[in-house]
């Protein structure tokens, strides 16, 4: 049936984010469309991805997807169950984690990420969840996934308070590294490579995000209103192709039939 | 408690015993559990008992520490994510963390590898931990206790954090022996680290077990009797977390959490109902009804065992 090939964006999100995974990389898996997206590479292209919860699951294979991110699913046939304490020092400081997948609430054009507070710290607007594990995701990943929804109000010229560092130091609060590199900072990770939203995808060139791809029937013009600042768009800019009828049927019976997630 | 009586003695007694004897008014607390084997049995008795001005240490306050939060229990919170997993926000907390709050809580916040150091320091007998994380971010500016320290071998900059010592750590397992060798598995959290950390330790069990089946499985032994001063008997007393092998997360809780504790006037009722309502947790159980638990009940996996011999 015609309807049952249109996707949402949430399915294009996972759809898309899938991609970036191969066959046995090493990923730290996040909760929410990073699940989604990790299951389908792993039911689909990337059987062998090695995945690793910060919850100490690692080489999990869910049967069911996780509702959070300490399920029981992830601990019934993992390959080993470890301490918190092992996972971020043994497996995300020792240099292990080949990709780190995050999501925000604001993002700017270097990557940094806020997911602490909207406002003042001290006297917020909105009280975010914080860093929970994200910060040393993003310092310590070789290569860092974001998915984020795009608005003026999330993809934003500066963050309130950055949480998880980018390709360059930027925040709206006083630091003592800003505008520092990450290699003049001494992050060990590669930082943030690619940004999957909700219209089209963007890659960072010269540590700043440029639009690279964009979804089918999504207007460029669409993208940089929905932008806070002047993004770049790539002279070489992609239509990504819709999602194929085998990942959504995935996505829809097998891996969310509840629609957690999409 | 003599050094024999620590090693040796029988300590087992009622949630309400242990929570009267080893926690009061403004001392630290540490309920342990990363999603598994989060004691909501021990927070509503701390409730009930009406202890108040705690510092509350959990990576992820949960649901546990908002009521905790909403009831006035909670002076502190010292913290790394604090949500409603998958559902939203923690709203006892939201509502005394934002400008537009009546009254607000004091904040002391990390990520988790932060708490994670905290804990580990306190359990090794250091007075800081060291770890590569932080550049880059704003976590330092705020937090005064995140500080710095080149090392001595590279001249690499690291951060550090201090030890840090609750005076009472809340771990529940599967199983204990009444000496409160306490046997886990499934996801481990910082239990280890927290218990060790800290200057008593509550276990909190599914089953109390004979020492003799302990020392069947020594490797499954998470915290030994040495450092534990109470043992106490609790089945479903993570609900509506979970215990590997027992009985699983309710999620639809979780989800349907939202609701209730969107205003203060349903969180308070649900309190009333639940908690203050409530003598423990045998009545708990009751309470929400003997048909609810059915759904819950763990669809066994048995492993193998392994070859202690030699």
């Amino acid at each position: 049936m015609a309807s049952d090939s249109k996707w949402s964006t949430s399915e294009m999100m996972a759809v898309r984010a899938s991609q970036e995974l191969r066959d046995d990389d090493v990923v730290f898996v996040g909760i929410g469309l990073p699940n989604l997206a990790c299951n389908l590479a792993r039911a689909t292209h990337a059987p062998h991805l090695f995945m690793i919860y910060e919850s100490g699951a690692v080489g999990a294979v869910p049967e069911r997807l996780p509702v959070s991110i300490g399920d029981p699913a992830l601990v019934t046939d993992s390959l080993s169950i470890v301490g918190q304490a092992d996972i971020f020092q043994g497996f995300l400081q020792n240099g292990l984690i080949e990709v780190g997948f995050l999501g925000g609430a604001q993002i700017d054009r270097y990557g940094n990420i806020n997911t602490t507070v909207i406002g003042d710290f001290e006297n917020p607007t909105i009280r975010l969840p914080g860093s929970g594990g994200a910060c040393e995701i993003a310092v310590h990943s070789k290569r860092l996934l974001v998915i984020m929804r795009m608005s003026p109000k999330s993809f934003v010229e500066a963050c309130d308070f950055v949480t998880s560092p980018g390709t360059q130091f930027h925040s709206k609060r006083k630091s003592k590294g800003l505008g520092k590199t990450r290699s003049e900072l001494g992050l060990p990770g590669g930082g943030p490579t690619t940004v999957i939203t909700d219209l089209g995808v963007c890659q960072f060139i010269d540590d700043e995000m440029v639009l690279t791809e964009i979804y089918p029937g999504i207007e460029v013009e669409k993208v940089k209103v929905s932008c806070g600042w002047p993004l770049r768009i790539s002279s070489k800019l992609k239509v990504v192709p819709a999602p194929g009828q085998a990942a959504l049927s995935l996505l829809r019976e097998k891996l969310d039939p509840q629609k957690l997630y999409l | 408690m003599a050094k024999n009586a620590k090693i040796r003695g029988d300590k087992l007694c009622s949630m309400k015993e242990a929570i009267a004897e080893s926690l009061h008014d403004g001392e630290s607390l540490v309920i342990d559990g990363f999603t598994h084997l989060i004691c909501f049995a021990a927070g509503h008795e701390i409730i009930r008992q009406g202890i108040k001005g705690l510092t509350a240490i959990r990576l992820t306050p949960d649901l546990v520490y908002d009521q905790m939060i909403e009831a006035g229990s909670v002076k502190k919170l010292v913290f790394s994510w604090a949500g409603n997993p998958g559902v939203g926000s923690l709203h006892a907390l939201r509502r005394r963390s934002q400008k537009d709050s009546k009254s607000r809580i004091e904040l002391e916040e990390y990520s988790h590898f932060g708490m994670v150091a905290r804990f580990l320091a306190g359990s090794a007998g250091l007075p800081f931990w060291t770890l590569n994380n932080y550049g880059g971010t704003n976590i330092g500016d705020v937090n005064p206790l995140i500080r710095k320290v080149q090392c001595p071998y590279t001249g690499k900059e690291l951060a550090t954090v201090p030890a840090i010592h609750p005076d009472v750590a809340i771990v529940h397992c599967q199983r204990a022996d009444k000496q409160g060798n306490a046997q886990v598995w499934g996801l481990m959290g910082t239990q280890k680290e927290a218990a060790f950390a800290s200057q008593r330790v509550i276990v909190v069990a599914e089953e109390i077990v004979e020492t003799s089946l302990i020392r069947r499985d020594p490797n499954r032994t998470l915290i030994p009797s040495i450092i534990v001063d109470h043992v106490v008997h609790e089945p479903w007393g993570a609900h509506p977390s979970y215990v590997q092998g027992y009985y699983d997360r309710d999620n639809e809780f979780y989800v349907n959490w939202e609701q209730i504790s969107k205003t203060p006037e349903t969180y308070q009722n649900y309190l009333q109902d639940f908690v203050c309502g409530v003598k423990n947790r045998d009545e708990y159980r009751r309470k929400v009804g003997s048909d609810y638990w059915n759904r819950l009940v763990k669809k066994s996996r048995m492993c193998e065992g392994v070859d202690y011999g030699f």
